[in-house]
């Protein structure tokens, strides 16, 4: 049959099995636009800023693993979309960002909301591609979705001329696609898993090391048996938190720049590092000078271009994490477990020593409100079972380091790109992929004001989303770090002139909570949660002062961390 | 340490600015760059000349291979290849200079394929060094306009990019 090319795009969403398009119309796209109205397969949800669109999809394909998709207009709509687009990128989520063209007659002759999209995009994209023949729309998308779902997932953007969206063609999906420039490697080098699962056994100081890697290739239960089995000590980065159960012995807690004092002394010493689909960021490895300075390690990672990068590897492993990890397994077999080997003991010793530090400590009988204390009676409220996003800066750690996830894909922020007004629009994607789910927005007062127009996308879509905003009336990682290192000369971190957050929250017809004593904070989050119905805003007046710890400065080694 | 890179890559617009991008945005030199479509109008043949370090150059072909429109590449530095670049250029060569600039020329295996009353415009391949020593040698002549091709490179014997 023959469609319009706007009718193509909509029913090439639908043969993906796409539920949800976040989008914003505008003039380049109204030919979609109208296709949408005509139809009810697909349904569209209106944001309130392109911003906002890609951060929904964004946390709606975290929390779910299909890929999210953005609809939005040319121009000012594809540049709004563009932080949401790199957001995606750094965390290699898979996301499909349709952005209307203008006709191509007018392309390169500055037209009226003409940007290149395609050029602007092009460092920030796994790939994209502008479709510049009504017939090339259905094998794009099908090629697009490809891309972007396998290998090391990341967002695509399709370009879209109005003109072609107009033009009719016969429309058939194709059932497959294959791409000679784009083969991902899927099983891991045998040999290769074989000689690391030897390094692995004859290790006396083991670290496992896994990241964002593992909740994207959905590997979690392979994880949890191979971790298991080898009963050594493991740390999740920022981004792998809920790929194994955090209240699980083993787990010694998150690495890095605020990780706790066990699993950064242990990355330290260990002499056999295993690394899980983590990519050795900065912010987990300090100063690479001194990084793991006695081991020999491990990568396993879906991308070839991740091995290598920073730290020299003695074995890579390149595959599938899933794939990967249930050959470790069953090559590790009914090998015995290295339980038992006195060596094994006195590094859990030397671990557990470390650990009883208490790194994460603070002060509980404080009469101001303690931003830890919130995530914590977070945690107990929601039973620990809730999505939990957030936005970017001191808020952020203390959520990834109290909450204690204790299953993958409900722990979503922007890891790589640190976006500050992700957490709200995330949320609401989560929420619709989720209708029955408890979901939890940590933000602050500062990211908070960078995507609070989503608030009206709530209402309208009537998505109970609980924010939790730690007030401390400062841009708070930012003023912790003129405190530490620039002689408390606070610059521009302090904000003035604060909105009534429970006024403004409840002007868009959701709940505002006001919280300002310690004894109050339980009752707050019970009682939002009890609104099944409504949104809430939790505006916790929390410590000024409070301070992220464990802390490693700019520069120093993982063994160097500043404690409370 | 220099390389050069041998890469093919699907023939579509944006494909060429997806590799400058990559070497921009990573902060990787290129020395030069030369691209064209195959006997494969499908294909476009690459040859990128770039340096660095071992692990730079290690990256560089990682992150080549992860572009999607690259199909296959190889580093032909290790192995034995065969390397040509073209120059035109274009000498002031009135009556005294022509015959010094004529025998230059010959002694350089190169041609000279425009000529007017006071130029000479000479065609010449090699690699680059030779076409380094050709412009020295022509050092007491004027030299109106170098234009060169950037290096290509094609391996010896049967191996190759197919």
């Amino acid at each position: 049959m023959e469609l319009t090319g706007a009718d193509i795009v909509i029913q090439s969403l639908k043969s993906e099995g796409v539920e949800y398009v976040f989008g914003y119309p505008g003039g380049a796209v109204l030919h979609i636009y109208d296709a949408f109205f005509k139809q009810d397969d697909v349904k569209h949800i209106l944001v309130r800023h392109e911003q906002g669109a890609t951060h929904a999809a964004d946390g709606y394909a975290r929390s779910t693993g299909k890929p999210g998709v953005v609809l939005v207009t040319s121009g000012p709509g594809a540049t709004n979309a563009v932080t949401g687009v790199a957001t995606a990128y750094m965390d290699s989520i898979p996301m499909i960002v349709i952005t209307g063209q203008v006709p191509k007659s007018l392309i390169g002759n500055d037209a009226f909301q003409e940007v290149d999209s395609v050029g602007i995009t092009r460092p920030i994209v796994k790939h994209n591609f502008l479709i510049k023949d009504v017939k090339d729309i259905a094998s794009t998308f099908k090629k697009a979705f490809y891309v972007a779902t396998t290998g090391r997932p990341g967002p695509v953007v399709i370009d879209i001329p109005k003109d072609i969206t107009a033009e009719k063609h016969e429309f058939s999906y194709p059932a497959e696609i294959k791409m000679r420039s784009y083969n991902p490697t899927v099983k891991g080098h045998i040999g290769q898993i074989k000689r690391a699962a030897e390094l692995i056994l004859s290790a006396e100081r083991p670290m496992i090391y896994t990241g964002g890697g593992v909740i994207l290739g959905n590997a979690s239960e392979q994880l949890t048996t191979f971790t298991r089995k080898l009963g050594y000590p493991i740390t999740n980065t920022l981004m792998g938190l809920g790929a194994y159960p955090a209240d699980d012995k083993q787990f010694v807690g998150m690495l890095g720049m605020h990780g706790t004092y066990e699993a950064n002394m242990g990355m330290h010493q260990c002499d056999v590092l295993i690394a899980i689909g983590a990519r050795f960021d900065d912010r987990v490895t300090g100063n690479l000078e001194k990084f793991c300075p006695d081991a020999r390690i491990i990568h396993i990672d879906v991308d070839p271009a991740s091995i290598s990068k920073n730290v020299k590897v003695d074995i890579p492993i390149v595959g599938e994490v899933s794939q990967v990890l249930d050959d470790f397994n069953r090559v590790l077999g009914d090998m015995s477990k290295n339980d038992g080997s006195p060596a094994l003991d006195k590094w859990w010793a030397q671990i557990d020593e470390w650990r009883s530090q208490d790194c994460l400590k603070y002060d509980r009988d404080s009469e101001l409100i303690k931003p830890q204390y919130v995530i914590e009676q977070l945690h107990e409220v929601t039973k620990g079972d809730a999505f939990v996003t957030s936005d970017v800066g001191q808020h952020q750690m203390w959520a990834a380091q109290y909450y204690g996830f204790n299953k993958p894909r409900r722990w979503i922020n922007s890891g790589g790109l640190g976006t500050m007004g992700f957490g709200l629009p995330a949320a609401l994607g989560v929420q619709l992929a989720h209708p029955d789910a408890q979901v939890a927005c940590i933000t602050g007062e500062a990211s908070f004001q960078m995507c609070l127009q989503e608030l009206s996308t709530a209402k309208q879509y009537r998505l109970p989303v609980k924010i939790l905003c730690l007030n401390n009336q400062y841009m708070g990682m930012v003023r912790q770090w003129q405190e530490f290192f620039y002689e408390k000369r606070y610059a521009m971190s302090y904000v003035e002139a604060l909105p009534d957050f429970c006024a403004l929250a409840e002007s868009y017809g959701h709940v505002g909570i006001q919280i300002e004593k310690p004894s109050d904070v339980r009752g707050a989050i019970e009682e939002a949660f009890a609104r099944k119905d409504d949104a809430v805003f939790l505006n916790f007046m929390t410590d000024k002062s409070e301070n992220v710890y464990p802390m490693i400065p700019a520069g120093a080694g993982l063994n160097e961390m500043i404690l409370v | 340490m220099r390389h050069i890179i041998s890469i093919l890559l699907e023939n579509e617009s944006g494909a060429l600015s997806r590799v400058a991008g990559l070497f921009s945005a990573r902060a990787y030199n290129i020395e030069s760059l030369s691209v064209a479509p195959t006997d494969d109008p499908s294909l476009s043949r690459m040859t990128i000349v770039t340096t660095g370090t071992d692990e730079i150059i290690e990256q560089i072909n990682k992150q080549l291979n992860k572009l999607v429109d690259v199909v296959k590449l190889i580093d032909m530095t290790g192995d034995v290849h065969i390397e040509r670049e073209l120059m035109l250029i274009k000498v002031h060569a009135s009556d005294g200079e022509r015959d010094e600039v004529k025998r230059l020329v010959d002694i350089f295996h190169g041609r000279i394929i425009d000529v007017t009353d006071t130029t000479y415009t000479i065609e010449i391949t090699g690699k680059g060094d030779k076409l380094d020593a050709f412009v020295q040698a022509l050092s007491s002549i004027a030299i109106h306009e170098v234009v060169r091709s950037g290096l290509i490179g094609i391996s010896r014997g049967e191996k190759g990019l197919i």
